[in-house]
């Protein structure tokens, strides 16, 4: 069968696997020829997960249309989850079993607290939801930063106070470590994983917004009420992209957490939201494939450009309003039109002469 | 039995009685106007019928169901379909998805099926497309199926709402000033339209409009709304004729 | 005694937040967005009044002349350049350039000033006060803070209420369209709201710089977001409900950090938010609004 006769969407999606093959063929043969920097290798892994978070962020804020600003926390509750189950389970289960117990594990966790916040957060819009979501995510980064978890002979222990009131006997060990977070992790992530959670995450998220779930969702986006004027649950279906991307979020946290021996909460603060934020506005809301490009490439920028990580947030901030305005105010878009008119004016001049 | 019974229905906003003591009852397959002028609180009523604002007193029950209290998807899925004064389509979505997510209720199959891609999702889409594709041609709109529903003009984002809407499968059809914006031509074409869609679909249809051709010409009752109470329901020779409804349309006394 | 104590702090501490909402709610009122950028005008009024005081070694009253006028004027170019172009735009688009001038803010101080805290020294000379036979000691920083901010209130509660520019911002609030027709210069009390709020935020920047001495570019984010907490706590839109959000949210997070622990004090501030926008989203004094449809 011929591309060009297949169905736009599904060409559409071909097309984004073929750019994330094709990175990592790319990858590959650099990595072969001993190309790729120290630095750079090590941000395979890390880069990866961004792309996951900047998609599954783009299913909130591009296509439900609501934003989004503790992307961080769901990230964070994956990592923790599959970084102590990892912990749990190293000397006990293979090495791939724990790695895939782990992905799965912060996935559902991640999942679970999505519907958890989702089930209020999603009953406010906007502005409000927006920094509710925030609130969230900062709750996530306080519990987490005291909060103490042990095993010994005895079996598991907690507390949200020290490590010391876990009171645990000679064999015990502390698992999660208040603001010291998890040490003594399975290094077990690797760039091929990376892809392959990449090419699972654009599996579910393209094929989940060209379905009925994902129109419904959509339409909830254009216009709330005319979706419930023809019989669209919206509750409902704020609730699946929000799981779905809170999921997703987690799968990203648990691969993540897989790339160091060492793990912290106050890694997944406000900032990393709004930089997968970042991302997604660069790349475009909506646009699963701009997502996947500009988290990429704006993670690998400030590495190749050593300059250029000094004045990395604030080129950020600068594009944050620049886009914006760009796609948003009517003044561009009038300058916008008023440009694209000149040219089609001049195409046929050319002709003539 | 009529189709939909509407008695005493009442909103008060702030000590204000926009809708006061409404009452009407429309029978399956009925065309029937709702007229009256500016504020008079025709749009608060298409409200109340559809869920959007919860009445503060009254019953509303379509065949033989009450429905007051019900949330908008709800009352939808009961049977009522409507049109916006401004319209709401959704603008970002093609021509053909915004008929199809109107027929999210009619052809299902669950968001798991189309995520893995089962053989269900192929053969539902394939039916929502052909009700959709069937759709839009009543409208003369196939043409622009692929298109944003943005793009279109003006004449057209009505027309495509009023296909949304019937997308649903409702027995009672509420349109809120359909002709609003259209030169005498679409008028005309619009009123050959809803008589199609009445005879077609056999639905009910309640519509508010100001083009006074149009409502006399289309509709077999019309009630008249001042202030928020009915003031008169009848034929449109009878309503033409009434002084009251001459008085609230000129601002006199009746 | 101690209790006394962490309340007068918390009371403080919200007389800070309490003016900091006033910015928030004036703006969210009036230009109907949520201005992320308002807690770092705080932190830059911090800065410039640092510069002058410290490094330019000027006294403490021109610190704080020179800040209220810089965030000022930054609070009118900030409108003026990223949100005025946007009023029409969903609230989407306008929150995401609100953020982004948050960042821009945040990140310029950071290369003009550098990411090492520096030592703000107090604008306020007076003693503390010593009650009780000195087991209540309330510093100087503490009183002003409360005197100021309690000035601070009831002048823009007179100015609102009883001047014909406090008016013209209360109809742009009520209905912008009708508001223009009445002849109401929309865009000119858009500005000026810009304006008071973040001269308001400047003189917050100081106190809060005097209370809490140490001064680095991410300074006035917490207590900015904190501060729009207290705003939607009282109600937003709401200039009694601002203060009254402020002082009590201070005062929850000085007893849940003096008697639970400083991690979960935050915890505890962000759930206050969401339990009010779940029980009562118009908050303690707001007012009721209906979707036009």
């Amino acid at each position: 069968m011929k591309i060009r006769s297949l169905n736009p969407n599904f060409r559409r999606r071909l097309v984004t696997y073929g750019i994330v093959a094709a990175a990592f063929v790319f990858i590959q043969i650099l990595s072969g020829a001993g190309l790729l920097t120290n630095s750079l290798s090590g941000q395979l892994v890390p880069i990866c997960a961004y792309v996951i978070m900047a998609v599954s962020l783009n299913l909130t804020v591009g296509i439900l249309g609501e934003l989004s600003l503790g992307h961080a926390g769901f990230m964070s509750v994956g990592a923790f989850t599959g970084a102590f189950l990892s912990v749990c389970c190293k000397d006990v289960l293979p090495g791939w079993l724990t790695l895939t117990l782990a992905l799965l594990a912060g996935t559902a966790a991640a999942a679970l607290v999505g519907v958890l916040i989702g089930i209020p957060v999603l009953r406010l819009q906007g502005d409000y939801l927006a920094i509710v979501t925030l609130a969230f995510g900062e709750i996530i980064k306080n519990l987490l930063n005291s909060f103490y978890i042990g095993r010994d002979s005895a079996g598991f222990h907690l507390s949200f106070k020290d490590a010391l009131s876990l009171g645990l006997d000679d064999t015990g060990e502390v698992i999660i470590n208040g603001a010291q977070g998890v040490t003594g992790m399975p290094r077990s992530a690797s760039f091929t994983l990376g892809i392959v959670l990449i090419l699972v995450t654009l599996f579910v998220v393209q094929n989940l917004v060209d379905s009925r779930t994902g129109r419904a969702i959509m339409s909830i986006r254009d216009n709330r009420i005319a979706a419930e004027s023809v019989g669209i649950n919206v509750t409902r279906y704020k609730m699946i992209a929000f799981t779905v991307s809170a999921a997703l979020a987690g799968l990203a946290g648990a691969m993540y957490a897989h790339n160091f021996s060492t793990l912290v909460a106050r890694k997944f603060d406000y900032n990393t939201s709004i930089l997968v934020l970042v991302f997604i506005v660069v790349g475009g809301l909506g646009n699963i494939r701009g997502s996947v490009i500009a988290a990429a490439a704006l993670t690998v920028l400030p590495e190749l450009l050593r300059g250029f990580s000094d004045y990395r947030m604030l080129v950020y901030a600068v594009v944050l309003i620049v886009m914006m305005l760009f796609n948003q105010s009517p003044q561009f878009a009038a300058w916008r039109q008023k440009l694209a008119a000149k040219f089609r004016r001049r195409r046929p001049n050319r002709k003539e002469a | 039995m009529a189709l939909l019974e509407v008695r005493n229905l009442g909103i008060t906003f702030g000590g204000l009685h926009a809708v006061d003591q409404f009452a009407v009852s429309i029978e399956k397959g009925q065309l029937f106007g709702l007229i009256g002028p500016n504020g008079a609180g025709k749009t608060t009523v298409f409200n109340l019928l559809t869920g959007v604002y919860q009445p503060t007193e009254g019953e509303i029950v379509l065949d033989g169901k009450s429905i007051v209290g019900q949330k908008p998807a709800v009352i939808n899925r009961a049977g009522v379909a409507r049109t916006f004064q401004n319209i709401r389509l959704f603008k970002d979505l093609t021509v053909l998805d915004n008929v199809k997510v109107a027929l999210h209720n009619q052809v299902k199959y669950l968001t798991l099926t189309g995520v893995l891609r089962l053989p269900a999702y192929f053969k539902q889409e394939r039916v929502m497309n052909e009700k959709a594709h069937s759709l839009l041609e009543i409208f003369d709109l196939d043409g622009e199926a692929g298109q944003p529903a943005s793009s279109l003009p003006y004449g057209k984002q009505r027309k495509l709402e009023i296909a949304r809407a019937l997308a649903t499968s409702p027995k009672l059809l509420l349109l809120d000033e359909p002709a609003a914006g259209m030169n005498p031509n679409e008028t005309a074409e619009l009123m050959e339209i809803v008589r199609l869609v009445r005879d077609r679909f056999g639905i009910a249809i309640l519509l508010i409009e100001h083009d006074m051709s149009f409502v006399m010409g289309l509709c077999e009752r019309i009630v008249v709304l001042d202030y928020g109470r009915v003031i008169t329901e009848g034929d449109p020779e009878a309503v033409r004729t009434n002084p009251k409804v001459v008085a609230a349309y000129l601002g006199g006394e009746a | 005694m101690q209790f006394l104590s962490y309340l007068v702090n918390g009371i403080s501490l919200g007389s800070i937040y309490a003016v900091i909402a006033l910015g928030y709610t004036m703006v969210y009122g009036i230009a109907r967005m949520l201005n992320f950028a308002h807690g770092d005008v705080i932190m830059v009024g911090g800065y410039i009044a640092f510069t002058v005081m410290t490094t330019m070694g000027m006294p403490a009253l021109a610190g704080i002349c020179a800040a209220v006028l810089v965030c000022t004027l930054l609070g009118v170019a900030i409108e003026r350049v990223a949100y005025k172009p946007l009023r029409e735009a969903p609230s989407l688009a306008v929150l995401i350039t609100a953020i982004g001038m948050s960042y821009l803010l945040q990140n310029l101080a950071l290369l003009v000033f550098g990411s090492a805290p520096k030592s703000f020294s107090s604008v306020i000379a007076l003693q503390p006060l010593r009650l009780f036979d000195g087991a209540l000691i309330i510093t100087g920083e503490t009183l002003t803070t409360i005197l100021a901010s309690a000035a601070i209130m009831a002048g823009l509660t007179l100015f609102v209420n009883k001047t014909k520019v406090g008016h013209a911002m209360l109809a742009v609030s009520e209905d912008r369209g009708a508001a223009q027709l009445m002849g109401i210069n929309v865009n000119a009390t858009i500005s000026l709201t810009f304006a008071i709020g973040s001269a308001l935020a400047a003189v917050a920047g100081v106190l809060l710089c005097s209370a809490y001495p140490s001064l680095t570019p991410t300074t006035g984010a917490m207590p900015g977001i904190k501060a729009f907490v207290a705003a939607v706590f009282g109600g937003i839109g709401s200039i009694p409900g601002a203060m009254l959000g402020g002082v009590l949210l201070g005062v929850i997070q000085s007893l849940s950090t003096a008697y639970i622990s400083s991690q979960m004090a935050d915890a505890i501030v962000f759930g206050v938010l969401i339990i009010v926008l779940l029980v009562r989203p118009t908050g303690i004094l707001g007012k009721q609004t209906r979707e036009k449809v």
